[in-house]
């Protein structure tokens, strides 16, 4: 017998504080992966949002900081042309992308920085409670917006993927799901694929991945992955938006 | 060493390159712009980054990942975007991250104006920003100064692993004098805490978010600590005919020079009248002060606001000696001015 | 039929299910004791039917899992 599927050294040795069912468990497992497979754990550095995954830096197993609130594009910028050998990726939640930091992470693609984002969408503000986020879904209660998000009142969701697909400094764009072993397989290639892009030196890459929040959705783990695939899916197709040859 | 004719602004800028500087993060606004261009100029002749960033939010955070990386690094605004760099800026010091930000000073509250002020005084040396903090607040006083405290101040930052301000009134910014140009630093303090990669190293991380209320306390006595021995170690002021001094006046930054002629005035009209420029904003040189005190009758705090560092000389006296307050806004008050004040004092008080 | 073996890190399973719901044999089951978290944790209740696929550690969130095949 031979083992075929373990820790990725990429991944310290420690418990996850998230959410039974969380898909943040899943995600840093894929990259860790991804950074073991490629053999660049020892040149790369993890920015980390604020948000549940906050303490991802006691869970990766290289060199990260954690960021202001939305400013984690910024800091990668300035890390990556200091550093131009290195790997620098930012993973951020809905508030931190799409909110706070949307000038960040338009202007990180703008410039065409050689960083690659994992934007990790599930609808909501986890860490603070389940507050309404730029990516809640109309009709979707959340504890902001507790009758339902209406567009006259609360606007309308964010399409990162295509709107950050549209900058020329992107080079690839993709949203993917982990609701399934075989999005979550296509996640992990998306993952890889992106930080090729950055080894190539080609642009801005960015993996929007469609995630759960079991605890703030009032739903259970394996209700989360049909929920996600029921209503997520119509608003945000998965699919590459942009990359470049 | 060549003497060279130079403006504030850029001088600052040089002043930077000399002392290792080799990352320049920064957005547009009046009156710091040249420290921008400059460094827009010069960063790809000498293999540095410049980036202009989108906002000052993104321009201090950027400061934050290149210090983290390991490199000296800078931003410089003025008011409204020392305003928005205020958490970044307590990220930086929680982080411990050496870093030197540049405040060119215009007038304010609000949108203010464009004009020099010393305004900010409160934001510099209280610390905008959340949290208990501190960063060193250097003054300066002409164009060389602006070159000399900037290499103070990256020194400094590596040293103590502190964010440096440097302020400086707008004017100072765009004035031109001919300065002695330094010398390149060619030492520099070895960083092993850095997240550059973690090669041959356990991982580092850099993080500012301390749940455990224990770890927070030791943290900010840690950080404290820090503080007293720059209290200890780093006051500096000029002072000028205090020895004697009636009345000793208090002025920082290009003020404090424009105080020094007018005192020199003061003294011709038969004032025993005698200056200490701080140089060091934080920390703040109440040593020099309270030794003033044991024969000063008089203080008078000259500033362009409506009053901010005259807390500091009242808080140094402890009450001993009377502080009085000239104070413009959006000028620079002219030597005669001062020296007018100076006497009417002295007048008043029957010592002439 | 190929053969495998699941190995679960019994204190970290928070008993999210996902592994159950997505595994292809049936193979696993919740287990009647509760672990220091105070959840049933997941367990490999029929071996024999276990092909080492893996998609039960390509689901999981929080590193229980570990497989080996032959």
């Amino acid at each position: 017998m031979k083992t075929v599927f373990q820790k990725p050294k990429s991944l310290q040795d420690n418990k996850f504080h998230y959410c039974p069912g969380c898909t943040h468990g899943i995600i840093h497992r894929l990259i860790a992966e991804c950074l073991d497979e490629m053999d660049i754990r020892e040149r790369t550095i993890g920015i980390c949002p604020v948000g549940c995954s906050v303490l991802a830096y006691d869970y990766f197993n290289f060199d990260t900081l954690e960021a202001a609130h939305g400013r984690a594009p910024a800091i990668g910028t300035a890390i990556k042309r200091l550093l131009p050998d290195r790997y620098v990726f930012t993973y951020q939640g809905d508030g931190d992308l799409a909110s706070i930091g949307m000038a960040e992470i338009v202007h990180a693609s703008l410039r065409a920085e050689k960083i690659t984002t994992f934007f990790i969408n599930n609808t909501l503000y986890g860490m603070t409670g389940g507050q309404m986020a730029p990516t809640t879904l109309l009709g979707q209660v959340a504890t902001t917006c507790p009758y339902g998000r209406k567009a006259e009142w609360e606007g309308y969701p964010a399409h990162m993927a295509e709107l950050i697909a549209q900058n020329e400094g992107a080079a690839y764009v993709c949203r993917t799901a982990v609701n399934s072993p075989a999005n979550v397989m296509k996640t992990k290639k998306a993952i890889r694929k992106a930080l090729e892009v950055q080894q190539r030196g080609l642009g801005f890459s960015m993996v929007e991945i469609l995630s759960t929040c079991p605890t703030n959705w009032g739903l259970s783990p394996v209700e989360a992955m049909k929920w996600m695939e029921d209503k997520m899916f119509p608003t945000y197709p998965l699919g590459e938006f942009k990359s470049v040859e | 060493m060549s003497r060279v004719l130079m403006k504030g602004n850029e001088a600052l800028a040089e002043g930077a390159i000399l002392a290792g500087c080799r990352g320049f993060f920064g957005y547009p606004i009046t009156p710091s712009s040249e420290i921008a261009e400059y460094m827009a100029r010069k960063m790809p002749t000498i293999g540095g980054v410049f980036v202009q960033a989108e906002s000052e939010l993104a321009a201090i955070n950027m400061v934050y990942g290149g210090s983290s990386a390991g490199f000296r690094v800078m931003t410089a605004s003025s008011g409204p975007g020392i305003s928005l760099k205020q958490e970044g800026i307590s990220f930086l010091s929680e982080g411990e991250l050496p870093s030197v930000i540049v405040n060119v000073s215009r007038g304010g509250p609000g949108l203010g104006g464009i004009q020099p002020s010393q305004a900010d005084y409160f934001q510099a040396t209280r610390g905008g920003g959340h949290g208990d903090y501190h960063t060193m607040v250097l003054a300066p006083s002409g164009v060389q100064e602006m070159m000399d405290l900037t290499m103070q101040a990256f020194h400094w930052a590596d040293y103590y692993r502190i964010p440096v301000m440097i302020m400086a009134e707008g004017t100072l910014g765009n004035l031109m004098e001919p300065i002695t140009v330094r010398e390149p630093v060619t030492e520099f303090i070895d960083k092993p805490w850095v997240t550059n990669g973690c090669k041959d190293r356990a991982p580092n991380v850099m993080n500012t978010l301390h749940l455990d209320s224990d770890f927070l306390e030791k943290r900010n006595h840690h950080l404290q600590a820090k503080y007293d021995q720059i209290q200890q170690e780093c006051k500096r002021a000029e002072t000028f005919m205090v020895e004697d001094a009636d009345i000793v006046i208090v002025a920082f930054g290009l003020m404090g020079r424009i105080a020094k002629k007018s005192v020199s005035e003061a003294r011709k009209q038969g004032v025993k009248a005698g200056l200490i420029r701080p140089i060091t904003l934080w920390p703040f040189p109440d040593g020099v002060i309270q030794a003033a005190a044991q024969t000063a009758k008089r203080f008078l705090s000259v500033e362009i606001n409506m009053g901010q560092m005259i807390e500091d000389i009242k808080l140094a006296l402890e009450g001993r000696v009377p502080v009085e307050f000239y104070g413009r806004i959006g000028i620079s008050p002219n030597p005669e001015e001062i020296t007018r004040q100076i006497v009417n004092i002295a007048a008043r008080e029957g010592w002439i | 039929m190929a053969k495998g073996r699941v190995y679960f890190v019994e204190d970290r399973c928070k008993a999210c299910g996902l592994c159950i719901e997505f595994c292809p044999r049936d193979v696993l089951e919740f287990d009647d004791s509760i672990n220091i978290l105070g959840y049933h944790p997941v367990i490999l209740a029929k071996p024999e039917g276990c092909t080492g696929c893996a998609i039960c550690g390509l689901m999981c969130p929080d590193l229980v899992i570990t497989v080996e095949k032959e």
